[in-house]
């Protein structure tokens, strides 16, 4: 396991044929939110990964085909729950304001 | 042992922020998070570079650790208190490694990184050189250790408890999902080992859920806790999370960390699989 993923819209050297990436960037009225931290979960409701934001308030995840939530926890800010769905082969975008 | 024996909160870390027994050391799996802040005082600890044996896959030796402790100034009488991100996985990690060591006193802070940054705590870049010391550990304590022989031995027997997320546990991811999924291992999970994701035992913060919120979680996911455990995840840090639970805040007297975990179980030649979000049975097999 190498360091965590920092978000970021380049997709340069990520294979994206064989994977099911859901990525976006957390913003409020004042702009992006670095070191904001995004959640991913499951169709259940359960707990699958979690990565800060970067300094420019950008996530990204490599899911598996489904629908899953994004839940963004900030300080200062209540949680806010996004669905969105992954497909293998395709990036999704999201971006989430709180 | 009592939760404020392995457990301190915020309020007590910065009020032992000038304790000259009190060690603060951070363990991430982004190693770069140290030098972006931390919080005063505190050392980083490298758990792949410097936890890791350079060559092969295993921990550094028992002199290599004393070495390692001696070169960050940590004493065998310090009060050593760990935290870091991804909910402490690698700070619990940590932990564990300590105590495989010896070192008595080691708590973790609860929330770690995250609930220390959502409440707006203070971080600093400014990075202190503690004096060395002559650090001395003991011998591994294998009481907590598992080895892929001891997992085999318990399939249909002992409790294992697989933490990774559902979806890796069926086999339909290979890794949790912040990193890429091209791995060489197959997907699954060790026949019978129950599906109690490490995130259940915390809260969104990261903090710890209540003792009987834990054991409620684990009973009443069909572990006897009157029966011998096996935690394991992708690479053991997860898991070691669990192991914290398990062993220090519920005080359960035969529960070991499998290391090794999915990176080598589901690498290993000939040994039985099972797909699925079933436990199965001990043969394995597809859902």
């Amino acid at each position: 396991m190498c360091g965590a993923t920092t978000g970021g819209l380049s997709v340069e050297g990520i294979d994206v044929t064989t994977e099911a990436i859901i990525q976006g960037v957390v913003v409020s009225d004042a702009g992006p939110i670095g070191r904001a931290y995004v959640r991913l979960l499951d169709g259940t409701g359960e707990f699958t990964a979690e990565v800060p934001t970067s300094p420019t308030g950008h996530f990204r995840f490599f899911a598996a085909p489904g629908t899953w939530t994004l839940r963004v926890l900030s300080p200062g800010n209540e949680s806010v729950d996004r669905s969105v769905a992954a497909e293998r082969g395709v990036v999704a975008e999201v971006e989430i304001r709180v | 042992m009592s939760r404020s024996d392995v457990l301190v909160d915020a309020e007590w870390v910065e009020a032992h922020l000038s304790d000259p027994n009190v060690v603060l050391v951070e363990v991430d799996e982004d190693v770069s998070a140290y030098d972006k802040g931390h919080i005063q005082g505190a050392v980083r600890l490298d758990w792949k570079d410097e936890l890791q044996d350079a060559v092969r896959r295993d921990f550094v030796s028992k002199s290599g650790f004393e070495a390692l402790l001696s070169r960050k100034g940590i004493s065998n009488d310090n009060t050593v208190v760990l935290y870091g991100g991804n909910n402490n996985w690698f700070a619990a990690y940590a932990y564990w490694y300590f105590k495989l060591y010896g070192h008595n006193d080691v708590k973790l802070l609860d929330g770690g990184r995250k609930r220390w940054e959502l409440d707006s705590r203070a971080l600093t870049t400014e990075v202190i050189e503690r004096p060395h010391t002559a650090y001395v550990a003991t011998e591994q304590d294998r009481s907590i250790r598992a080895f892929r022989d001891d997992v085999l031995a318990a399939i249909g027997s002992l409790n294992i408890v697989d933490v990774r997320s559902p979806d890796e546990y069926a086999g339909r991811l290979l890794a949790p999902a912040h990193l890429p999924q091209e791995q060489s291992q197959r997907g699954g999970h060790v026949p019978t080992a129950r599906s109690i994701p490490w995130s259940k035992a915390a809260n969104d913060d990261g903090t710890f859920r209540s003792d009987d919120e834990l054991t409620s979680l684990y009973e009443g996911a069909g572990v006897d806790l009157a029966v011998d455990t096996i935690a394991y995840c992708r690479i053991g840090e997860r898991s070691a999370h669990t192991w914290f639970v398990l062993h220090e805040l519920l005080g359960q007297p035969n529960v070991k960390n499998y290391d090794g975990s999915w990176t080598e179980y589901g690498s290993m030649v000939g040994v039985p699989v099972q797909l699925g979000d079933a436990p199965g049975s001990a043969e394995g097999g597809a859902a």
